[in-house]
């Protein structure tokens, strides 16, 4: 087998490479979280009476969130705001198809070029 | 972790850089409990948030599992592939170019969303040490990233000594902290029995504990770094096993013990949502001296982190760059002091940008994102390597026992945290999925054509079977 021998990249190209990457990044990494799409999925179960005992704490628990210098109004917000796990099929089938696609696109693909590499060092030999 | 370019290289051969092997087991122990160790500071509680206390603790050790899976994993492919850049070299080698520069991104976002965490952490724990009104953690976040990545740029001469009396100072901290507060006896110092009650312990049933997989992550999320400095240990065959499982053991100890203080001082649901629960453990033992050192100590481990992040993440982007899998541009080596400067400096905005639009556990979750990305990669990775050279076929530096059985614990381990981040982050894991995917597209059929082919196989190795 030849060697292959790659092209030259001009300045421009670079540039242009760099740019791409760049992009990339943030259009994937930042834009979800500028539109909101990222962190927690949480929501505030709200009570009407704001005690430490409506908002399940014994004395210990209250005495130390006390310490910490909260009252149950303040702290009511920290503890009544929970996850709520709710399977949503739709999304969790999206998720394993760009997961499992992603992965067999990558071993395959990278498979195809790994055979490039092998048969031109093996048989330089 | 840190791996400090110019002591290691006193050759330079046009852009390659040859590194001394001057590294034993202790170096990469501190190598890899470095970069780990602030994930004690802050990071892991949020497994409580998700799970409740007793969930943190389930995954503290189930994640654990998972942790040795890689470390034993590891272990025997970097002691046979012992090459600089870990886990990219070990991909160029066994699976292919594609799978090499995918491996090289996991690396570089899971460190620089980790130093973006550990700058985030720093931050907020000065500003409210300061309790000054009006006081943000801008100007200290923007301080501590140009900061690190200038030293960094300058090359730091003893960054790994440095960082190993950082991380032990740190890590001495949370001993202080465990035998102070009399482990022994509760009632005193420690309500474990008030705060974790058969009412409270899993607030969200078991649903919660696998969800808590997700910050589970981050008690040991980097400790596989330590194969980074393959080239430069003496002994790779015996110093690679011995420091990372040693690291592996060291870490299990410390957030077992973190755990038990922090879940025995304050409610899970502040346990859940504090930047600092050490800091806060040392806060409410009423000793200021305690307080105090755990406050310095939390700086000290997110410096360490952030340090070695930078370091890290620079030599996989210098790595690309080198291999033409990225321009060549950033493949040079600063004339005077020997470091992967235009890296650096390429990674500094993306890391400044990062610290002031995401939070702390958005940055978090994408360093895990990328953190389990790579994990997945290696069950399926070592399964390759043993078919492609079975045992025998050539020299490997170490065998780990038990085959297949780790790589299917870790995979089977990876598909349940993808699950946990689905819940409750799943918009952040699709929208990061599908920019690694969009830019293995883009290298696969665009940029793959500058790549030198042969050149990729290093390794004095047969010819890999099927091929």
């Amino acid at each position: 087998m030849s060697r292959y021998t790659p092209p030259e990249q001009s300045k421009a190209g670079q540039v242009f490479d760099i740019a791409v990457v760049v992009v990339a990044i943030f259009v994937a990494l930042w834009l979800p979280l500028k539109l909101g799409l990222a962190g927690a999925a949480k929501s505030i179960d709200a009570l009407d009476a704001k005690t430490w005992e409506a908002l399940g704490q014994n004395p210990t628990m209250a005495s130390i969130w006390e310490k910490l210098g909260y009252t149950p109004e303040t702290a009511h917000d920290i503890i009544q705001n929970r996850f709520h796990y709710v399977i949503d099929w739709p999304t969790l089938i999206i998720m394993a198809a760009v997961l499992i696609g992603y992965f067999v696109f990558l071993f395959r693909a990278s498979d195809r070029e790994y055979r490039d590499v092998i048969n031109e060092k093996f048989d330089d030999k | 972790m840190t791996i400090a370019l110019e002591p290691a290289a006193p050759a330079v051969q046009g852009d390659r850089v040859s590194l001394l092997r001057v590294l034993g087991p202790a170096h990469v122990w501190a190598l890899g409990v470095g970069i780990v160790l602030v994930g004690e500071f802050t990071g892991w509680n949020f497994s409580a948030d998700k799970g409740g206390a007793l969930a943190a603790l389930i995954v503290c050790w189930v994640v654990g599992l998972l942790y040795t899976s890689v470390a034993m994993i590891d272990s025997e492919v970097t002691s046979t592939v012992a090459a600089a850049g870990g886990q990219y070299a070990q991909a160029k080698h066994i699976v292919g170019p594609l799978m090499a520069f995918n491996v090289a991104l996991f690396l570089v976002f899971a460190y620089t969303m980790l130093e973006v965490s550990d700058a985030i952490l720093l931050g907020d724990t000065i500003v409210a040490k300061a309790g000054v009104e009006g006081l943000t953690h801008n100007s200290f976040i923007a301080a501590t990233i140009v900061v690190l990545a200038w030293l960094n740029y300058r090359g730091v001469l003893m960054t790994l000594n440095v960082n190993f009396v950082i991380t032990a100072i740190a890590y001495i901290s949370i001993v202080i902290l465990f035998f102070s507060v009399s482990p022994w006896t509760q009632g005193a110092v420690l309500k474990l029995n008030e705060l974790v009650t058969p009412g409270n312990a899993l607030p969200y049933g078991w649903i919660g504990v696998i969800a808590a997989f997700q910050f589970g992550i981050w008690y040991y999320l980097g400790i596989e770094g330590t194969t980074q400095a393959a080239e430069e240990v003496r002994s790779p065959a015996r110093s690679l096993p011995y420091g990372t499982m040693a690291g592996m053991i060291t870490l299990l100890i410390a957030a077992a013990m973190t755990w038990y203080v922090c879940a025995s001082l304050m409610p899970w649901e502040y346990l859940g949502i504090t930047y600092y629960p050490l800091w806060d453990a040392g806060k409410l033992t009423g000793s200021a001296l305690l307080e105090n050192l755990l406050f310095v100590a939390t700086l000290l481990a997110a410096l360490a982190s952030a340090n070695g992040c930078i370091n890290d993440a620079a030599r996989a982007w210098f790595s690309l760059g080198r291999d033409r899998y990225l321009p060549t541009w950033f493949s040079a080596v600063h004339p005077k002091y020997r470091t992967p400067y235009r890296s650096i400096l390429f990674l500094l905005p993306i890391a400044l940008a990062f610290a002031f639009i995401a939070d702390l556990n958005q940055a978090i979750t994408f360093s895990i994102l990328s953190g389990v990305l790579q994990y997945t990669f290696m069950s399926i990775n070592i399964i390759m390597f043993r078919k492609k050279w079975p045992l025998g076929s050539i020299r490997r530096g170490y065998t780990h026992p038990f085959h297949p059985i780790p790589a299917m614990v870790l995979f089977c381990l990876c598909v349940v945290t993808f699950f946990a981040i689905f819940l409750g982050f799943g918009s952040q894991l699709i929208a990061m999925v599908a920019f690694y995917f969009l830019i293995s597209l883009w290298f696969h059929f665009y940029r793959y054509k500058f790549v030198r082919r042969g050149d990729q196989f290093t390794m004095p190795w047969p010819k890999p079977q099927g091929y």
